[in-house]
């Protein structure tokens, strides 16, 4: 299984450093990938654009959004950003979609979201051809765009993902609910008949400093979802050990990717994980 | 703290002891609208984790309630005139009386305050207190006042029941199936005193209905049944208690607490009466609450966060094997031509939570007497040594063929296939399967013509140059000791698309072909439209099925399978969501049945040994076909000549809702095999051989599909560990 670190786009006073140097420690770091995750209305950095800065000062890290809300993005802009991302990284972007949790998201945007399962499953079917058809550039340089990955738990995101997508991102949660979800995952890519095995890719979050703070902007960042924040607080690892444990019972429900998303605006936060994790 | 509990059952009262016990500065209230000495229902049963949750949670409350509990091992079904014996389950019961006895007189020791006859009816009364506990049972009053917040969901279960007390003692929790000429009836029986057993009686809605007792009252429902059961009552009677024949309602809610109030027990969930009872999960959920305040003291969000992280996953899967053990019992009917072997271990494996392995560690000489059974059946010899090996490697004899285990193997397309002539990564693929040592490999689906291939890489069997090409195959496959069949397809609305490596239903950017379906009709929203088939047309594809049939023997295959599944173009006549012809190849069942019965008869009249047809078990769509449908299918498959019928998953339409929980498409096997009668193949995340022998002895489905992408991991580390 492979390591990735979050890059902190979403906590409370990041800002140009932070970013970039979280980045370029990733990339120093023990770390496979540097992920991001997505949100409109709340104080922080644009997922795809950051990723854009990140791939400016990096070489090696894979580039991963765990995960774009697609739609509430034009597919033709969001195949333009990818294939730009896909270039500026020399073919590192990983684009990870699904529906996303939040209806001010799409008021915001001004997207309908009563269609938005029916738009991103075209969506995805449409940015693939964009990119392998070349209708407009740039051409992303891994041939035929980046891997595609689809979160979300219910049946037809899972159908969405074994149709249309390289893989499978799951949204959170103790390694139990992950095996449950692979199984589920791995069902539809064999109803699907597509070759190959589905990619499995997890996260978690981390707060190994300050962890008041860190569990503070979980809260913060997760009031949307009324009570289930307090779960999403309680799932946070705040201990070495808890990140081990984590990692080990990833590792044994078959997760091939788990990307570890930072809560707090510290560098320190980075070097923490990379101690643990060695 | 001060804590107002809205009901004095086991939740409520348990609950308060514990958060007393632990804190005696709580102020704690329960509230009860019945009777101190009121109880309804008879026993209640705990499993050996609950006990050991009561043990561990107040030592003093466990010790009371250890000297009156009925404990046993086994469990006895009563079966054609036998019983029959599994070992090695660990239950206990208690009286519903006693037990609550108990917790009132530790509540009062310990300071609780106890209000019986009260009703809360507002709490407004309460608005003075820290918590209020909403653990007023499947009726909470708490909760239907919150109903927005709480967002609970009913399923109300079809079958009748009525619970009964007897004085005669089982020595096992025992299940009687007793056929009568209404129909089935069943009992859920078990010791819960030195004196009582519980002892409830279900049936269907409609035998309930013949046997006349929608009429009858208390007193006469309560004769039939001392009646019906007088052979296994052996002189002792039946006891009622207010015993209605009533549906069960299976309870589950969106959030457990709302601000201040906090649901447990009944009042949150409910599961069916067939795996234990819901007290269990009551005392269970009663434990965790009260230790998410002792985790986290004065912080409330924690204490719920906690309750419902440790709760809400088990509770899922308790329900999901409550509602699956359910639904055993409403179609029991169905398997009362089973042998006692495969009858007791479909009963006990009924959950989908015990598999053969699992049977094993409890009870290794009932598993040997079902293993020699699965292979006395399968080779038709009458004994069987002891040192027997699993139902898996039994032989079935079924569609004229013999298969020398029931593991069978399929493997998506490569899709390397030029203008429909198999390379040698087929050979390679298909090969390494009948190697692991599957009895059959299926092919991926072969084209019938070159328009119905699914995408320019895809394998057909319409010339000379395919024969030849497959035959190669078909001999590498024979060489490994395999059977092979080929699945022969036209894709219908799903054709003409691009390699599935990147996706699939993807239209070709050019070179593509015109598509045929039942009507006109497109299968992703968006995509090209597939034309409604003309009698010329219809004419075309039946026939290209019947030639692709006959060169299926000079191509080596063993088995050919009639693909009527998924979305391509047989499916898009089976299905009501595809299907709007106004001809007599439309309308209703029959009707949208025709044209594909056609193709596999016309298929049967060329081909002479096994042959199966694949159907996809359901629409997954509000408004297309599921298991009637596919039941009443099957038989048609079978009266045009089909030995053997594939369930498998797919939908005639791309906007499908599949939910893919763990053996999804078993049920629907299930169904086909024991009501249509017809042997089956199934697949659908079956990955592990566990699986399929718990599947095959249970009598579920013949021959299943593996995916064995969990075997891929190497159990081999280097020197450090990687």
């Amino acid at each position: 299984m492979e390591i990735g670190i979050g890059l902190p786009t979403t906590t409370p006073g990041a800002d140009r450093e932070l970013l970039l140097e979280w980045a370029r420690r990733a990339e120093a770091g023990p770390f496979s990938s540097l992920g991001v995750v997505d949100r409109v209305v709340y104080d922080s950095f644009d997922s795809l654009t950051a990723l854009a800065g990140a791939a400016a000062v990096t070489e090696r890290v894979r580039l991963v959004t765990m995960v774009v809300i697609g739609p509430i993005r034009s597919t033709a802009l969001l195949a333009k950003q990818a294939a730009t991302i896909d270039r500026l990284s020399g073919g590192r972007l990983t684009l990870g979609l699904s529906i996303g949790a939040r209806r001010d998201d799409y008021e915001a945007t001004g997207w309908d979201p009563t269609t938005r399962g029916a738009r991103l499953s075209r969506q995805l079917a449409d940015l693939r051809t964009v990119w392998e058809d070349g209708a407009y550039g740039p051409a992303p340089v891994q041939p035929g765009g980046p891997d595609l990955l689809v979160g979300g738990t219910s049946g037809p995101a899972l159908v969405r993902m074994a149709r249309s997508a390289d893989g499978y991102v799951h949204g959170g949660g103790p390694p139990r609910s992950f095996a449950a979800a692979a199984a589920r995952a791995r069902a539809a890519w064999e109803e699907a008949e597509r070759p190959g095995q589905p990619q499995l890719w997890a996260q978690g979050y981390f707060a190994l400093g300050d962890v008041e703070a860190g569990l503070a902007a979980m809260r913060d960042y997760y009031a949307f979802t009324g009570g289930f924040a307090e779960k999403i607080v309680a799932g946070t690892l705040t201990s070495a050990g808890q990140v081990k444990d984590f990692i080990r019972g990833y590792e044994e429900a078959g997760c091939q990717h788990l990307v570890l998303l930072p809560s707090v605006s510290d560098l320190a936060e980075l070097d923490r994980l990379a101690e643990v994790i060695g | 703290m001060r804590i107002g509990i809205v009901g004095g059952g086991p939740a409520g009262l348990y609950f308060a002891l514990l958060m007393k016990r632990a804190d005696p500065t709580h102020q704690i209230t329960v509230a009860e609208r019945n009777p101190a000495d009121a109880t309804f229902g008879w026993g209640v049963v705990f499993s050996e984790d609950t006990l050991t949750e009561l043990r561990d949670a107040d030592y003093e409350t466990f010790l009371r309630l250890e000297e009156h509990l009925v404990r046993w091992g086994a469990i006895d079904v009563r079966y054609r005139g036998r019983v029959l014996r599994a070992h090695g389950h660990g239950f206990s019961a208690i009286s519903r009386h006693v037990f609550l006895g108990v917790l009132q007189e530790r509540c009062r020791e310990l300071g609780v305050e106890l209000f019986f006859g009260r009703e809360v009816g507002d709490l407004t009364s309460w608005s003075d207190r820290d918590l209020i506990v909403g653990a007023d049972g499947v009726n909470s009053w708490v909760r239907t006042h919150h109903e927005g917040a709480f967002r609970p969901g009913y399923d109300v279960h079809p079958t009748r029941y009525a619970w009964f007390g007897t004085d005669l003692v089982f020595d096992a929790f025992t299940f009687i199936f007793e056929p009568t000429d209404h129909g089935l009836f069943q009992v859920h029986a078990y010791p819960f005193s030195g004196d009582r057993s519980t002892f409830i009686v279900e049936t269907t809605e409609e035998t309930w209905r013949q046997a006349g007792l929608d009429r009858l009252g208390e007193k006469e429902s309560l004769a039939f049944c001392e009646d019906l059961f007088a052979t296994h009552l052996d002189g002792h009677r039946l006891f009622s208690n207010r015993s209605a024949w009533i549906n069960f309602v299976t309870l589950a809610n969106q959030n457990w607490h709302l601000g201040n109030i906090v649901l447990v027990g009944d009042a949150v969930h409910t599961a069916h009466f067939s795996i234990g009872s819901g007290t269990k999960l009551a005392v269970e959920g009663a434990v965790a609450l009260a230790k998410g305040f002792q985790a986290h003291p004065g912080d409330m969000a924690a204490a719920f966060a906690e309750y419902e992280l440790e709760r809400q996953p088990r509770v899922e899967r308790f329900q999901a094997a409550a509602r699956d053990s359910a639904r055993y019992f409403e179609g029991v009917g169905r398997y009362l031509h089973f042998d006692p072997e495969p009858f007791v271990f479909n009963l006990l494996t009924r959950s989908g939570r015990i598999t053969r392995a699992d049977l094993e560690q409890r009870d290794p000489v009932l598993v040997n007497l079902v293993d020699r059974w699965a292979q006395a059946a399968g080779t038709g010899v009458d004994r069987v040594p002891l040192l027997t090996t699993p139902p898996r490697t039994a032989p079935l004899a079924a569609a004229g063929a013999v298969f020398a285990n029931r593991v069978a193997r399929s493997l998506p397309a490569p899709d390397s296939a030029r203008e429909g002539v198999v390379v040698d990564e087929h050979r390679r693929g298909l090969e390494l399967a009948a190697a692991s040592g599957a009895s059959l490999v299926m092919t991926e689906p072969v084209a019938v013509a070159a328009d119905g291939r699914i995408t320019p890489g895809s394998a057909g069997l319409y010339g000379d140059e395919h024969t030849e090409a497959w035959a190669e195959v078909t001999a590498a496959v024979h060489d490994r000791g395999g059977l092979i069949g080929v699945r022969l397809s036209h894709a219908g609305p799903r054709g003409a698309t691009r390699l599935r490596s990147r996706g699939t239903d993807r239209p070709l950017p050019e070179g593509g072909w015109g598509l045929l379906a039942a009507s006109d009709t497109s299968f992703v929203e968006g995509g090209p439209v597939a034309k409604g088939m003309g009698p010329v047309e219809l004419e075309r594809v039946r026939t290209e099925f019947m030639q692709a049939a006959t060169l299926a023997d000079p191509a080596g295959f063993d088995l050919v399978e009639v693909d009527a599944s998924a979305g391509y173009l047989l499916a898009s006549f089976l299905s009501p969501l595809t299907n709007h012809r106004d001809d007599h190849y439309g309308g209703d069942l029959a009707g949208r049945l025709r044209y594909p019965v056609e193709v596999v008869e016309a298929v049967r009249s060329v081909w002479e040994g096994p042959l199966v047809v694949r159907v996809s078990a359901s629409d997954w769509h509000p408004a297309g076909s599921g298991g009637d449908q596919l039941v009443v299918a099957a038989r048609a498959w079978v009266e045009a000549g089909a030995n053997l019928i594939e369930v498998a998953g797919g939908s005639a339409v791309g906007a499908a809702r599949p939910e893919f929980l763990p053996l999804y498409l078993v049920p629907f096997a299930d169904r086909v095999r024991n009501e249509a009668g017809t042997p089956v193949m199934v697949g659908g995340g079956i990955t592990t051989l566990d699986q399929i022998d718990t599947i095959v002895a249970a009598g579920r489905a013949d021959l299943c599909l593996l995916d064995p992408v969990l075997y891929d991991r190497s159990p081999y580390r280097d020197a450090l560990g990687r």
